[in-house]
C-alpha cells in the first residue's frame, strides 16, 4: 500500500470521482489556476481542464448557492471553502437551502453536494479563521457531517460524499494536510457513520474525531507507558450520521469514558455523545463520563496560547487519570 | 436598452389602460386563439384560486403565511408561457402563481397550504415552499433573495450539461438589496449563464416603499449594467408586453448564453401576507386605482374580445369553471389526512429513505 498524505489522499478520492462521474465538478476560490490555498486540488485543473476545475470569486453565499441549484439538477458539485470559519457567510445557502430543500417539497427534490475544506483552529491566524463548525452544522437535520482524522479515512470518506445523494460537508484539518499514512490505491470508501477502534484498550474509552483523535492517541501512549492504563481511541469520522453502536460496545468494555474534541464545550459534539452513552450505557460506567474541549474563548492569536487552548496530550493524560481514579 | 419607468404614476391610475402596445409583437401574433384562451384561463385560474385561498385561510385552516398572488398575475402568466423543455423557474415565498402556471392542480397547491399528505411537499412545505420538479418549478423559498443564486446554479447545471435552455429566477422588489442576489448576478454575468432575473416589482418590500428601502429606487433593472447584463423594463399589467420583452431575454440566453435583468412593474391587491393588516404604508385610493384600471386579467379579457378571442359567455364560463375548481380543491382539502408522526422524519435523507446493502451511509442518523 501507498504512502501518501492526508493532502494527497483526499486529491486522490477527488480525482478518481473526477474520473468516475462526468456529473463531478471541483469549484472553490483558487482552486483551480492557483491550485488550491492548500494545495489539496493541485493538478485537477490540468488533468481535467476549466469545465471541471473551477476557480470562483470569493462570494461564498453565491457559488454555494449555485452548486446546490446545480445540484438539484444533477450536477454533484464538490465545493472548497477556504475555511470552514468562510461558511457563516454562506450560512442561508448551506443551512436553509441545501438542509431543507429535500424536506420542505418532500423528498421530490434531492442534494448531492460536498462542500469541503479546512475546518480547525491551531494555526495562529486569530479567531476569525479557526471555526470548528462540524457541531452547529450537524445540529441540523438533513446535513451530515464528517471529520477524518487519517489519509485512509480522508479518501474513503470523501469518495463516499461524493457519491452520498445528500449534502455532506467534509471537515478537514490543514494540521493533518502533511501527514501520512497508507492509503490503498484503488477505489474503496468508509461510509458515513462507521466509527474506527484508532487503538483496542481495556480500561478507558477515548471518543475523538478530527485532529482530536491524533492527540488521543499520543495521550493514549503516554497513559501506558507512564501509568500503565490500556486505552481504547474510538474515532467517530463521522459527526452525522454517528456510529452509536461502537462507541457503546467499547464503553460497555471499558466501563470508563473520556471524550475529546478540538471544539469549544458548549453544545458540542461531545454533548450529545455524552447524552447517548449515559442514556444508554448508564449502567456500564464505573465513573463519571470526562470531557476535553478547546479552551471557552474565541481562538486566542498568540501561538503560545492556542496551543494550550486547543485539547493537547497533557491535558488529556490529566483528564483521564481523573476519570480513572 | 428601455429607460427607466416610473413604477406608480398617479395620474396613470385614473383612467384605464388602453390597448397593449405588444399585441403585434411576433411573440404575441405567435399565440392561436386557443392558446390565447388558454392563457387567459391560467390567470384567471390564478386569481380564483388565491381569492378561494383567503376565504380557506379565514375560515382557519390554513396556517402560518399566505402570500396572495392577486393582482401580479400577468408577471407569471406572461414569462412562463413562453418556455420549454430545458428552461426552468424558482422564486420566493409568493409562489402560488408560478405553481399553477407551471400546471400544478390546485388540489395539492390548497392541501399544502391546509398541511395536507395530499399536497405537493406531502404538508411539508406549506405556502412559502410549493415545489415541482417535474415541471421544472424550483419552488418557493422563503428567505428574501436566497433562492437566487440557487436559480443561477440551476442555468450553469443548463449550460454545462449543454442544453439550449435558461433559468428564470423571481424575486421580489425587496431582494434586490440582499447580498446573495448580487454575488449571483455577478456569478451569472461572469460565467455567460442563461439566466433570467426577474424583479417582480410591486412597490413594497413588505409594509417598506422602495424610497424608503433602495437606494436609486427609479429603476432597479439598472444595476444590470454594473455587472455589465442587459436588462429591461416591463408594464407588467400587459401579459402581452410581459411575453415580448420576456421573449428577447429568453432568446439571449438561449442563443447567447447571457444573463438579463428584467424588472416587472406589478401591484399586490393585498397585503405582504394574510398578518398584513395592510393600513399603514399605501392608501386605499392607490389600491383601487390598480384594481379599476390596470388589472392585469381584466385588461387582457379586454384585448381578447376586443380580438374577437373572447365572448362574454366564454369569459364567464372560465371564471365560472376556475371558482368550481377552487371550491373542489378547498373541499379536497379539508378531507384529505395529516401526514403522520412518523412521517415527520421522512423526506430528510435520500439515503436514509433508501437505505441498501450499497448505501454509502450507515449508523444513526435520525436521534432520539
Amino acid at each position: 500500500m501507498a504512502v501518501i498524505t492526508y493532502r494527497e489522499a483526499l486529491r486522490a478520492a477527488m480525482r478518481e470521482e473526477l474520473q468516475r462521474d462526468e456529473n463531478v465538478v471541483v469549484m472553490g476560490e483558487e482552486v483551480a489556476q492557483f491550485n488550491g490555498a492548500y494545495k489539496v486540488t493541485e493538478g485537477l485543473l490540468k488533468e481535467f481542464g476549466p469545465k471541471r476545475v473551477v476557480d470562483t470569486p470569493i462570494s461564498e453565499a453565491g457559488f454555494i448557492g449555485l452548486g446546490i441549484g446545480a445540484s438539484m439538477l444533477g450536477i454533484r458539485p464538490v465545493m472548497e471553502l477556504m475555511f470552514w470559519s468562510f461558511s457563516y457567510v454562506a450560512f442561508d445557502q448551506i443551512v436553509n437551502n441545501a438542509g431543507n430543500i429535500r424536506y420542505m417539497s418532500g423528498g421530490l427534490i434531492n442534494c448531492p453536494i460536498v462542500i469541503r475544506g479546512p475546518g480547525n483552529g491551531g494555526t495562529n491566524v486569530g479567531a476569525t479563521h479557526s471555526h470548528t463548525p462540524e457541531a452547529i452544522l450537524a445540529s441540523h437535520p438533513g446535513i451530515k457531517v464528517v471529520c477524518p482524522a487519517t489519509p485512509y479515512d480522508a479518501k474513503g470518506l470523501m469518495k463516499a460524499a461524493i457519491r452520498d445523494n445528500d449534502p455532506v460537508y467534509v471537515m478537514e484539518n490543514t494540521i493533518l494536510y502533511n501527514d501520512k499514512g497508507e492509503v490503498p490505491e484503488g477505489d474503496y470508501i468508509v461510509p458515513l457513520g462507521v466509527a474506527d477502534v484508532k487503538r483496542v484498550g481495556t480500561d478507558l474509552t477515548i471518543v475523538a474525531h478530527g485532529r482530536a483523535v491524533i492527540t488521543s492517541l499520543k495521550a493514549a501512549e503516554i497513559l501506558e507507558k507512564e501509568h500503565g492504563v490500556s486505552v481504547e481511541v474510538v474515532d467517530l469520522r463521522s459527526i452525522r450520521p454517528l456510529d452509536e453502536e461502537t462507541i457503546l460496545a467499547s464503553v460497555r468494555k471499558t466501563h470508563r469514558a473520556l471524550l475529546v474534541e478540538e471544539n469549544k464545550p458548549f453544545c458540542g459534539v461531545d454533548a450529545q455523545v455524552a447524552y447517548i452513552i449515559q442514556a444508554k450505557a448508564f449502567d456500564d460506567l464505573d465513573a463519571p463520563i470526562g470531557r476535553v474541549s478547546s479552551i471557552d474563548a474565541p481562538q486566542i492569536y498568540c501561538k503560545r496560547m492556542e496551543d494550550e487552548q486547543l485539547p493537547h496530550a497533557a491535558r488529556v493524560v490529566a483528564a483521564a487519570l481523573k476519570v480513572l481514579a | 436598452m428601455a429607460k427607466p419607468a416610473v413604477l406608480t404614476h398617479p395620474e396613470s391610475l385614473k383612467k384605464p389602460a388602453g390597448p397593449s402596445e405588444f399585441a403585434k409583437h411576433p411573440a404575441n401574433t405567435a399565440l392561436s386563439k386557443a392558446e390565447k384562451v388558454a392563457l387567459y384561463t391560467k390567470m384567471a385560474r390564478i386569481r380564483h384560486f388565491e381569492q378561494r385561498c383567503i376565504r380557506t385561510y379565514q375560515q382557519g385552516k390554513i396556517g402560518g403565511f399566505l402570500h396572495l398572488y392577486v393582482g401580479q398575475e400577468a408577471v407569471v402568466a406572461g414569462t412562463v408561457s413562453l418556455l420549454g423543455k430545458h428552461d426552468h423557474i424558482i422564486t420566493g415565498y409568493r409562489d402560488h402563481g408560478h405553481g399553477l402556471m407551471v400546471g400544478m392542480s390546485m388540489n395539492e397547491c390548497m392541501a399544502e397550504l391546509t398541511g395536507k399528505v395530499t399536497g405537493c411537499s406531502q404538508g411539508k412545505g406549506g405556502s412559502m415552499h410549493y415545489f415541482a420538479p417535474d415541471k421544472n418549478y424550483w419552488g418557493g423559498h422563503g428567505i428574501v433573495g436566497g433562492q437566487v443564486p440557487l436559480g443561477t446554479g440551476l442555468a450553469y447545471a443548463v449550460k454545462y450539461k449543454g442544453l439550449k435552455g435558461c433559468c428564470l429566477a423571481y424575486m421580489g422588489d425587496g431582494a434586490v438589496n440582499q447580498g446573495a442576489v448580487h454575488e449571483a448576478y455577478n456569478l451569472a454575468a461572469l460565467w455567460d449563464l442563461p439566466m433570467i432575473f426577474v424583479i417582480e416589482n410591486n412597490g413594497y418590500s413588505m409594509g417598506t416603499s422602495q424610497e424608503r428601502s433602495t437606494a436609486h429606487p427609479g429603476c432597479l433593472a439598472k444595476r444590470a449594467e454594473g455587472y455589465g447584463m442587459a436588462w429591461d423594463v416591463i408594464n407588467g399589467h400587459d401579459v402581452y408586453e410581459v411575453r415580448a420583452k420576456t421573449d428577447a431575454a429568453v432568446k439571449r440566453a438561449h442563443e447567447e448564453s447571457k444573463p438579463t435583468v428584467l424588472e416587472i412593474f406589478t401591484y399586490r391587491y393585498f397585503g405582504h401576507s394574510m398578518a398584513d393588516p395592510d393600513k399603514t404604508y399605501r392608501d386605499k385610493e392607490e389600491i383601487k386605482g390598480y384594481r379599476e384600471n390596470k388589472d392585469p386579467v381584466l385588461l387582457f379579457e379586454n384585448e381578447l374580445i376586443a380580438e374577437g378571442v373572447l365572448t362574454p359567455a366564454t369569459r364567464d364560463a372560465i371564471n365560472e369553471a376556475a371558482m368550481a375548481e377552487a371550491d373542489v380543491a378547498a373541499v379536497f382539502a379539508e378531507e384529505s389526512p395529516d401526514p403522520t408522526v412518523a412521517d415527520i422524519t421522512k423526506h430528510i435523507y435520500w439515503e436514509e429513505d433508501n437505505r441498501g446493502p450499497n448505501s454509502t451511509s450507515r449508523g444513526t442518523i435520525i436521534f432520539e
